[in-house]
């Protein structure tokens, strides 16, 4: 959605220092804030660390170099870029058909971007399975072509794909639309092929907004669960992701090894989460320098 | 974009393959998975659809899932409005950090989500084991998914508002300020009116997520059918039993309530671009 993009804008730095707290409601609405943030978001962490601090540290890396979990951070990655950078070219292309062109039914497509951010993941899991399945309606086309995509990775990929979609669309969106027309209609009056400006005006414009949506569209596809175990087939060392291997260590009443291999997750997670938002920071300041 | 000029990509025959390969990708990606969800739920007939419906434990699915976003739903309402003003009206050391620290649960898998409450509140954790001893059990109950709901959804009020709230700047409470109005007076006829809309998006979508959560709450729910399955967790209980057709009759009531959201979504978006923003980037004065 919007949400994570707009956090470039959110970062949207004031020059002015202007009169300080004017305006009433600090202390109440920061502390709610606060108050919110660490009992949700802060404590919950505290549980994690006891659960893993009990463990030795042979027991912790066992546990998250286990030959199975190993296979599913492998999987997990390889899906999850995959998905990202399918979702970075299909984004980049709604982006630029919804901001560049006046077309039938364009408000409706728009609207329909946001789908899988407002579908139940486990809606949008039964569905996939269901097209995908040997009898589905895409499986039997692609079953001719000998593609399965139903209970191996490619399903995972298909399952993060849809999921994450949104993401590049709502980062690129906006930069596209203030893009101005100066720079690309002289090059184009030069005589600079489509191509050639494209590569040389319009990307460079365009890429850190690129990469953002990647990058949250790769986040959002490391920890998806719902979409994809209805799809995966969920085979050990072949089609299992992590967040799946933490469900079934939670199964198996085994919180130590699931705390264990979810800390290694979640400092992935993040970790992500810091880098994206350093980096629209950054990119925000160049913008902003221009 | 209303300059006669020619920009990149303006050949009839580019725009038409970039749209149709673009329309293409979205009616095989995004509309017809929406079908096939109505179709397979009606695929043994109305009767059929409406009893699946009216079964007993589909029925308080739907309860239990309309009580937790019945609690989420306010909570979460709150507290994205007090970040919202907090961030955006002030100036403090630490502000960027909290901005971020919001994003956790969308950067956080759903399950990760579940274990966190789990260790925190089940029995041998250490807030668990306490309120075990007062005859309080939060995990495998529904304050348990209530907990992991408001986790989840706790971003999507505050990140609809934030830029929002940002961009139209706080000249005009001020003058509320200056003219002596009081606190709430001032939230009520001067703030809340500007971010009416996006508000109402932030509390549709906090909605939608709360009602449609699997990962988070299938760790904490304990699964009992008629007691602690919610809506999308009794989706999967009938699609792992083969009956196909009654898990999509429940999967099709989640995807009414998507679809209502995109289009509160696409209204909000036409009634925000209606009126012009009063006046933009007035920080750089």
């Amino acid at each position: 959605m919007s949400a994570s993009a707009n956090t470039s804008v959110a970062i949207g730095r004031r020059f002015s220092v202007r009169s300080k707290r004017v305006l009433p409601g600090f202390g109440l609405s920061l502390g709610i804030s606060l108050f919110f943030v660490s009992l949700v978001l802060l404590l919950p962490l505290t549980g994690l660390v006891v659960e893993t601090s009990g463990m030795t540290w042979d027991q912790f890396w066992f546990t998250i170099t286990d030959p199975r979990v190993v296979e599913s951070y492998k999987v997990t990655l390889w899906t999850a870029l995959a998905a990202s950078l399918f979702n970075g070219c299909f984004g980049l292309l709604l982006a630029w058909i919804l901001v560049r062109y006046d077309f039938p039914g364009k408000r409706i497509l728009d609207a329909f971007v946001d789908l899988p951010f407002a579908l139940p993941t486990a809606v949008a899991g039964i569905t996939l399975a269901t097209l995908f399945a040997q009898n589905g309606w895409y499986g039997q086309w692609l079953a001719k072509l000998g593609v399965e995509v139903a209970f191996t990775p490619l399903g995972i990929v298909v399952a993060m794909a849809f999921t994450s979609l949104p993401f590049v669309v709502r980062t690129v969106q906006p930069v596209l639309e203030e893009l101005s027309p100066a720079d690309e209609e002289a090059a184009v009056s030069l005589g600079a092929s489509d191509g050639r400006v494209f590569r040389k005006v319009i990307f460079p414009a365009l890429w850190p907004a690129l990469v953002t949506g990647i990058a949250l569209s790769f986040t959002r596809s490391l920890g998806e669960f719902g979409a994809i175990i209805f799809i995966a087939g969920n085979t050990p060392y072949v089609s299992e992701v992590t967040s799946l291997m933490v469900f079934i260590r939670l199964q198996e009443y085994d919180y130590a090894a699931a705390s264990a291999i979810a800390s290694v997750v979640l400092l992935a997670s993040l970790i992500l989460l810091f880098a994206i938002n350093l980096w629209q920071g950054r990119y925000l300041r160049r913008l902003e320098g221009r | 974009m209303t300059t006669s000029h020619r920009r990149v990509g303006d050949q009839p025959w580019v725009r038409r393959s970039l749209i149709g390969i673009a329309v293409l990708l979205a009616m095989v990606m995004l509309v017809i998975p929406v079908v096939v969800i109505f179709a397979q739920a009606l695929s043994a007939g109305w009767s059929t659809f409406a009893g699946n419906v009216t079964d007993q434990y589909t029925l308080h699915a739907i309860g239990l899932t309309l009580f937790v976003a019945a609690l989420t739903v306010p909570l979460n309402l709150v507290f994205g409005t007090a970040l919202a003003w907090s961030v955006t009206r002030f100036r403090f050391p630490g502000r960027k950090l909290l901005i971020t620290l919001i994003d956790i649960p969308f950067a956080v898998s759903p399950v990760i989500a579940g274990l966190l409450y789990l260790l925190l509140y089940g029995r041998n954790g250490w807030l668990g084991s306490w309120l075990a001893t007062h005859d309080m059990q939060l995990m495998f109950a529904w304050p348990g998914i209530v907990l992991v709901t408001v986790f989840v959804t706790c971003p999507f009020v505050a990140r609809e508002l934030i830029p929002l709230m940002q961009q139209q700047g706080s000249e005009e409470e001020e003058a509320g300020v200056v003219l002596g109005a009081s606190g709430w007076r001032i939230f009520r006829k001067i703030t809340l009116p500007n971010i009416k809309w996006a508000l109402i998006y932030g509390v549709v979508l906090t909605n939608a997520r709360a009602v449609g959560e699997f990962g988070a709450v299938s760790v904490v729910s304990g699964n009992v059918r008629g007691q602690t399955n919610t809506l999308p967790l009794h989706v999967e209980l009938l699609y792992q039993d083969y009956n196909v057709v009654g898990a999509f009759a429940s999967a099709s009531l989640l995807a009414a309530i998507a679809m209502l959201t995109l289009v509160v979504k696409a209204f909000v978006e036409w009634r925000q671009s209606r009126p012009i923003v009063s006046t933009p980037e007035k920080e750089v004065s």
